[in-house]
């Protein structure tokens, strides 16, 4: 079902509902999701709900298709990117993403302590042995003597970083098809009980937060890497 | 009739232009100079009256404390920040300012702000286009640079105010140019804009399909242009002198202004021949002479054009795209006509770049576009639609001095985020958030934006009140706040102290100073032209009638010619420029056949309705002059 932004007879700009992302584009709750259709869409409303494009309207109409065309431009780009798109829809689940956790950044950095970042267990060592490499490679720096040899290394780890988060996208992938499922389950009128939800739920949250270290840590070593 | 007419204007640091949509086309409106670019120049008379353009440029030279150049780079920025600025350019702060102020320089004895200065040369344009279309002029598109912050971009809106114009929109330069280039196109792909001015730098990369003008992303540098070349061969032009002739000029504003002079000519000349002599008259009888040869000056510069490449490269990176997949640069800001410039992008893009487009005036013509399609648009424009994004990312300043960004950089605009807040202690009614714009981590490193004091909020146990804060960024790329407490569903108070811009009101009592005259002005000048008008077709008719032809006509006709000559001298001696305008196009239609009947192509050519001094209008547009009301639309 989708939102009404504007007037079916005379084609007007409605004021915005307050809807979340997927009503908006009038998509059900799934995470797989038809890129090239959402583009279109995003095309064909922007064209009709763009400030531009109603510049000679009444200031309340302004108003609006300012508020829709932002929406629209929000919802679009936060459904176009899985990461984002998943980490959406749990969001609207009612989850609160450790990585995402405002509040524990704002503690963390208040009090000074590290913050409390997931790491996948079957990771510790390497990501330990990395760190080192990292501090030892910013310390040969500063005295401007980089091992070539150490920068090697480094940069094929990064490599294989990359490449996991890529199969960790793929298992992403795969749970959507899960979660997918469930809720065609739900439209179709057959019961998903809370408790099935609430695993799915965890399950990507899990994928999530592996995959989302790698990234942070991809792109520390990028950081060191490039200055 | 067309309705409202909205003009594009590019408010350039070197040159301005106003550009309007005839018909398919944009075309620039001429000043009364017949010049299409009006240089961004203000001056101050002996009188204190404003001079703009052109006629300012002497006063750089001969009286240099009265007047002003580049003023663009002044503009949203603070004094703190602009002290690099002051060691380059002869920027007269003013003497009172205290800290935290916003920035006044010093003309003469008067002191402006840069919107204020922007102001006038804007009064300028707008002049031009209302003797261009007989009619006023009131709504306009203004462009900025793509990587104008936030305090830069308001900062040109209230320069569009306080001239008295309703700025319908911003657009961002390169954007500009792709709609001049798309519009003239028509094709689809992937276009870069390599845009470099005369003081500010501008890389953005766009999607162009079915009349959408999507960006990808954008980078830049707002402290980067022709200036900074200039700056350069002067400050080797000083330093030549004090070895060599052992004279501090530096000081000497005149000498230095002469000096940009001839710098600024040299730079020019040399993209088309290989050498060049400097040659400047000392105060003293001495001349300063020094041939640059463009190899020389090519090695000069190269450091300068070399700042171009980091952008590009983010630029690149941001939209994830490799040079090979850019199917066309295009080329914007007299910089680029410098061959070593063309070479890099050509190196850069592996290609070469796009140079049909003059880039003088491309800006200019796109904001036309856009004017056109806000007012409704035409059969041209009639599926072209922009989409933008902002430049920097948009962040809150939290616990620790580090920034949080919400809208990131590249975010298709108007786009918006969401932010939740809460009291920290028992009944707390302000809640205080600092608002930044860059991609740094710390606040500190950030541009500051405003500050925020969220007020009246209901009193409650520390913790409770849950804040909702909505900040938005518009089509013109300017951030608006607002914000409610949840629980109570009240909306909260928001103080916006901008961190380098005017007020409203201050912006307000600046209006109120030019706008009272403007009108009247408007009212003035068009009697005044009308007059001028009137005396030359009367001056024609005269000589008319001393013609051979004139012996041509019937009686009945000199009659009736001889009634609309009286009528036109009895209203050309009254107040009405509307009756007088009626009687000159009255008297038009009487005289054709005697027009047509005279072999002096000259004087025929007068009476057809233009003047003598309208038909030598140089390079101008095709459009009608308003005195050919039968070609208006």
């Amino acid at each position: 079902m989708r939102a009404v932004h504007f007037c079916q007879a005379c084609g007007k700009v409605q004021p915005p509902a307050p809807v979340d992302y997927f009503t908006f584009f009038g998509l059900p709750r799934k995470l797989n999701l038809d890129v090239s259709a959402l583009e279109k869409d995003f095309y064909d409303l922007s064209r009709k709900l763009h400030p531009d494009l109603n510049a000679r309207s009444g200031g309340q109409e302004q108003e609006w298709s300012l508020q829709q065309s932002s929406l629209l431009n929000d919802a679009h780009r936060t459904l176009k990117d899985p990461i984002k798109r998943t980490e959406y829809l749990l969001q609207l689940e009612g989850v609160e993403l450790e990585e995402q956790s405002k509040t524990a950044t704002e503690q963390a950095r208040s009090t000074g302590q590290v913050k409390k970042q997931i790491v996948p267990p079957e990771m510790l060592e390497e990501v330990f042995e990395l760190n080192m490499q990292l501090e030892e490679l910013r310390l040969q720096k500063k005295m401007g003597e980089d091992d070539p040899a150490l920068i090697e290394e480094i940069g094929r780890q990064k490599f294989e970083l990359e490449a996991k988060q890529e199969v960790l996208l793929r298992e992403l992938q795969e749970r959507w098809k899960m979660w997918d499922g469930m809720i065609q389950r739900e439209q179709n009128g057959q019961p998903v009980s809370e408790e099935e939800r609430r695993q799915e739920r965890d399950k990507m949250v899990d994928v999530l937060n592996r995959r989302n270290y790698i990234r942070n840590l991809v792109r520390d070593v990028s950081e060191v890497l490039e200055n | 009739m067309a309705p409202d007419r909205i003009v594009g204007i590019d408010l350039g640091t070197t040159n301005s232009l106003v550009a309007f949509m005839q018909g398919e086309s944009p075309v620039v409106i001429p000043g009364d100079d017949g010049s299409n670019l009006v240089p961004s120049v203000v001056a101050l008379d002996e009188k204190n009256q404003p001079v703009i353009g052109n006629a300012a440029r002497k006063y750089l030279t001969e009286t240099p404390e009265r007047a002003v150049y580049s003023i663009k780079r002044l503009m949203g920025r603070g004094v703190d920040d602009v002290q690099e600025e002051l060691r380059f350019f002869p920027f007269r702060l003013a003497e009172d300012l205290q800290a935290g102020e916003v920035l006044r320089i010093k003309l003469g004895e008067k002191t402006f702000t840069p919107p204020e200065i922007s102001a006038l040369i804007l009064r300028q344009l707008k002049r031009n286009a209302e003797r261009f279309f007989g009619a006023p002029v009131t709504k306009a598109v203004i462009t900025v640079p793509a990587y104008f912050n936030d305090a830069q971009r308001q900062a040109t809106k209230d320069a569009g105010r306080i001239a008295g114009l309703d700025v319908l929109r911003l657009v961002n330069e390169p954007t500009a140019a792709s709609l001049a280039y798309g519009l003239d196109k028509k094709q689809n792909g992937i276009v870069a804009v390599y845009d470099l001015g005369g003081g500010t730098f501008d890389i953005s990369i766009l999607r162009l399909h079915d009349g959408i003008f999507e960006v990808i992303s954008t980078n830049g540098d707002t402290h980067l242009g022709g200036d900074d070349i200039d700056n350069l061969l002067i400050t080797i032009a000083l330093d030549d002198t004090l070895g060599d002739l052992g004279l501090d000029l530096r000081r000497n504003a005149e000498v230095v202004q002469a000096i940009r002079n001839a710098v600024i000519e040299a730079k020019i000349a040399l993209s088309s021949q290989p050498s060049v002599k400097l040659d400047v008259a000392l105060p003293d009888g001495n001349r300063y002479l020094r041939e640059i040869t463009r190899a020389q000056f090519e090695q000069l510069i190269q450091p300068i054009i070399d700042r171009t490449v980091g952008p590009c490269k983010q630029a690149l990176k941001d939209a994830g795209l490799k040079p090979e997949q850019i199917d066309e640069v295009v080329l914007v800001g007299g910089s680029t006509r410098i061959p070593k410039v063309r070479a890099l992008v050509k190196e850069r893009f592996r290609r070469e770049p796009h140079t049909d487009l003059n880039p003088d005036e491309v800006v200019a013509l796109g904001a036309a576009v856009q004017a056109n399609i806000l007012g409704g648009g035409s059969e041209a424009t009639e599926n072209m639609l922009l989409l933008d994004v902002t430049p920097l990312s948009l962040g809150i300043e939290v616990a620790g001095g580090v920034t949080d960004k919400i809208i990131l950089r590249n975010s298709t605009i108007p786009a918006s985020a969401t932010q939740f807040y809460t009291t920290q202690v028992d009944g707390q009614a302000n809640v205080a958030i600092h608002v930044l714009q860059g991609e740094r981590e710390l606040a500190k490193d950030c541009r500051s934006l405003a500050r925020f004091d969220l007020k009246g909020i209901p009193p409650m146990a520390a913790g409770m009140a849950r804040i909702e804060v909505k900040f938005l960024i518009d089509a013109n790329g300017i951030l608006h706040v607002s914000a409610r407490e949840q629980r109570s569903g009240k909306e909260s108070e928001i103080q916006v102290q901008p961190s380098y811009g005017l007020t409203d009101e201050q912006v307000e009592s600046m209006i109120l100073d030019s706008f009272d005259s403007a009108e009247e002005d408007f009212r003035q000048r068009q009697v005044i032209e009308a007059r001028n008008e009137a005396a030359t077709i009367l001056a024609a008719l005269d000589k008319g009638k001393k013609s051979a032809a004139w012996g041509h006509l019937t009686t009945d006709e000199k009659k009736k010619i001889a009634k609309m000559e009286k009528a036109l001298i009895a209203v050309k001696a009254e107040d009405d420029y509307q009756a007088i305008r009626k009687a000159i196009d009255a008297l038009n239609q009487g005289t054709t056949r005697l027009a047509e009947l005279m072999m002096d192509s000259a004087v025929s050519t007068v009476l057809k309705g233009k003047t003598m001094d309208e038909a030598d209008m140089g390079e101008g547009p095709t459009a009608p002059h308003p005195m050919a009301k039968a070609e208006f639309e």
